[in-house]
């Protein structure tokens, strides 16, 4: 979790000294859910993420120093800087890439599970998705299907609360997402985001019931963004101050640091050298991506086609 | 040689295949009867009514290391799951920097002629060939459905195949041993030396049919099939150009930013075939407008044996 922060606030940096081409979708705040949720995965299950990406990423086991070299455009970046920080694949280890329309990861994680299903092993799918994903048709057309082949996924819904400033109290009709779990017979779950534990314990029956071919489910983890939809200029972000600084007295990390202290578990020097350790590589994914050579403009031609 | 329809062809490319190549998968709407019998229900699904959810569903397949091949049907419901065509299964071997492969073969029928109306009735290829990352083939007889289904099974691509509702019927040779038909060879389907036709699907037909007519009359057209749109063999055609210093192109899509024109274009901008053109060359398209119900007016909307007919008179007009 310590790691996703401290890469997301790197990039943050990064992108506001000019040093970023494009946008950055920001997964601060939402730390606890990637986590919580991939500890649970094997390298070869495979997972789908979405515009905020970097922290399941990362949490899937991504190299930072490609990554944030993707994030710069850069050659030596997982997609050779043809898809940057929204589009992040790593197909190595089951990371089956970030996606920049809302829910079109929905359907494609759900063939991987079909992939999964008939290879016969007990590899297992993820999607991640934002609330607003479940205003689109792919959301119940990809739990049905699902569903009635008894695929082995999980979707993971981060109800961040807000589809950019809309509140999804406004823009859906149920007051849950999970809700819907039921007009697609499977098990639909609300669960606190900003807590690991809680999410991990969710997380760990859901992928229980889809390792034993037990079918789909649908987790609904509460979670706040800190940080405006994207990075960027143009878009104001209207949600109200207040709700933001009560969600961050609520910080994921923060929570977890308590908990590990207060349960002896790591003490306040041991912290301090795990966020050392974790800072140092990150600078030396930032060094890597700066010191990487631009793609050649003519690369540009290359990869439209598989050989 | 046996001759076989069009639509038994395109069978045996998938039953062929299938019997191949374990990592093929069927996905559709409706149930494919002889290839649920012979593969079972577990690589031949039927699928409920979610365009959307089923294109998708083959990407992930593919990156997975599956072979899907999905049945549309019509070329109009493949506007429901735009966004996963479009944006995703043409674009993420690039997006990701070529790191994963998807052989998707995707499969539609287009055209008109079957008083379907508009949303039933379309040629919409050349939207598809204006997104780079698909590959399109456009097969007009039994052989080359055959065996350009079985190449595109193999690619390792999206490709997408526009299969001619009005030719499912069609009967013609396929022999009986194995074979493909590349992508990107275009095939001369008449020679001759006064004026080069390309024409698209169904219109080979037609255009080899007034051929026949217009010989009568001592004009002899060379009749081109691209069998491939993406790629294009502009070689080909361009060949023919350069002998016969005359072209029309005919085509049943809409004629505005249609695959005519790019075809059209690409012979004229090389600057020594266009030096060798003794008349401007012509389209022969679909009209502008959604395919009208009536048979009356759906017959006025497309090109005819006389549309082509005129065309070529007046491009060998002296």
């Amino acid at each position: 979790m310590l790691t996703i922060r401290r890469f997301e606030e790197r990039v943050l940096q990064e992108f506001h000294q000019g040093n970023l081409p494009g946008f950055i979708h920001s997964y601060i705040g939402q730390e606890a859910i990637a986590v919580g949720v991939c500890s649970h995965l094997r390298i070869d299950d495979r997972i789908v993420s979405n515009h905020r990406g970097h922290g399941h990423c990362i949490a899937k086991g991504a190299d930072m120093k490609r990554m944030m070299a993707e994030i710069y455009g850069k050659k030596t970046g997982y997609c050779k800087g043809k898809g940057g920080s929204m589009h992040i694949a790593d197909f190595t280890i089951g990371m089956l890439g970030a996606n920049g329309i809302v829910c079109a990861g929905l359907p494609i994680a759900t063939g991987s599970a079909l992939a999964a299903q008939l290879e016969g092993g007990d590899r297992i799918s993820v999607v991640f998705f934002g609330d607003g994903a479940c205003g689109e048709g792919e959301f119940h057309e990809s739990l049905n299907l699902a569903s009635i082949w008894k695929l082995p996924i999980v979707y993971v819904c981060e109800n961040n609360l807000y589809g950019v400033n809309t509140a999804t109290s406004y823009s859906m009709a149920a007051e849950h997402v999970a809700d819907r779990a039921v007009a697609y017979s499977m098990p639909g779950i609300v669960v606190d985001g900003n807590n690991v534990s809680t999410v991990y314990e969710t997380a760990q029956k859901a992928v229980n019931r889809a390792r034993a071919g037990d079918g789909p489910s649908l987790i609904e983890f509460k979670t706040y963004r800190w940080r405006n939809h994207f990075e960027g200029y143009g878009l104001p972000d209207l949600r109200p101050k207040e709700e933001l600084e009560a969600w961050k007295r609520r910080c994921p990390v923060a929570f977890t640091e308590r908990q590990l202290i207060d349960r002896g578990i790591v003490d306040h020097e041991e912290l301090k050298a795990m966020d050392a350790a974790i800072m140092s590589q990150v600078e030396e994914a930032v060094e890597f991506a700066i010191k990487s050579p631009l793609p050649d403009p003519q690369d540009a031609l290359e990869n439209i086609f598989s050989p | 040689m046996r001759e076989i329809t069009y639509e038994d062809a395109a069978l045996e490319a998938l039953q062929e295949e299938f019997r191949r190549d374990e990592k093929t998968v069927h996905l559709a709407t409706d149930i494919a009867e002889p290839l649920l019998q012979e593969f079972g229900g577990e690589r031949v699904r039927s699928t409920p009514i979610s365009e959307s959810a089923f294109v998708g569903a083959a990407i992930g397949l593919a990156g997975s290391g599956f072979r899907p091949i999905v049945d549309i049907r019509m070329a109009t419901f493949g506007f429901v799951a735009m966004d996963q065509m479009m944006n995703q299964a043409a674009k993420i071997t690039y997006m990701f920097g070529g790191q994963a492969q998807f052989p998707i073969l995707i499969r539609m029928t287009v055209g008109t002629g079957m008083s379907m109306a508009a949303q039933h009735s379309i040629n919409p290829y050349p939207m598809y060939m204006n997104i780079p990352g698909l590959k399109i083939i456009l097969p007009a007889t039994p052989y080359d459905v055959k065996g350009l289904l079985k190449t595109a099974i193999r690619d390792n691509n999206p490709v997408i195949s526009f299969e001619h509702m009005g030719l499912g019927e069609f009967i013609g040779e396929v022999p009986e041993e194995e074979y493909t038909v590349p992508f990107g060879e275009a095939i001369i389907r008449r020679e001759g030396s006064d004026v080069t036709i390309v024409a698209l699907a169904k219109m080979v037909h037609l255009c080899l049919e007034v051929a026949e007519a217009l010989e009568k009359e001592g004009i002899a057209m060379e009749v081109i099939d691209p069998r491939t749109l993406m790629p294009l063999d502009r070689e080909r055609i361009k060949a023919s150009v350069m002998k016969t210093g005359r072209l029309v192109v005919v085509d049943e899509a809409c004629r505005t930013c249609g695959t005519a024109g790019e075809i059209l274009a690409s012979v004229v901008e090389d600057v020594t075939v266009f030096k060798g053109l003794k008349a401007a060359p012509k389209r022969v398209c679909g009209l502008d407008v959604p395919v009208p119900f009536s048979p009356v007016m759906e017959q006025y909307v497309v090109p005819n044996k006389e549309k082509i007919a005129s065309a070529i008179r007046a491009v060998m007009e002296p």
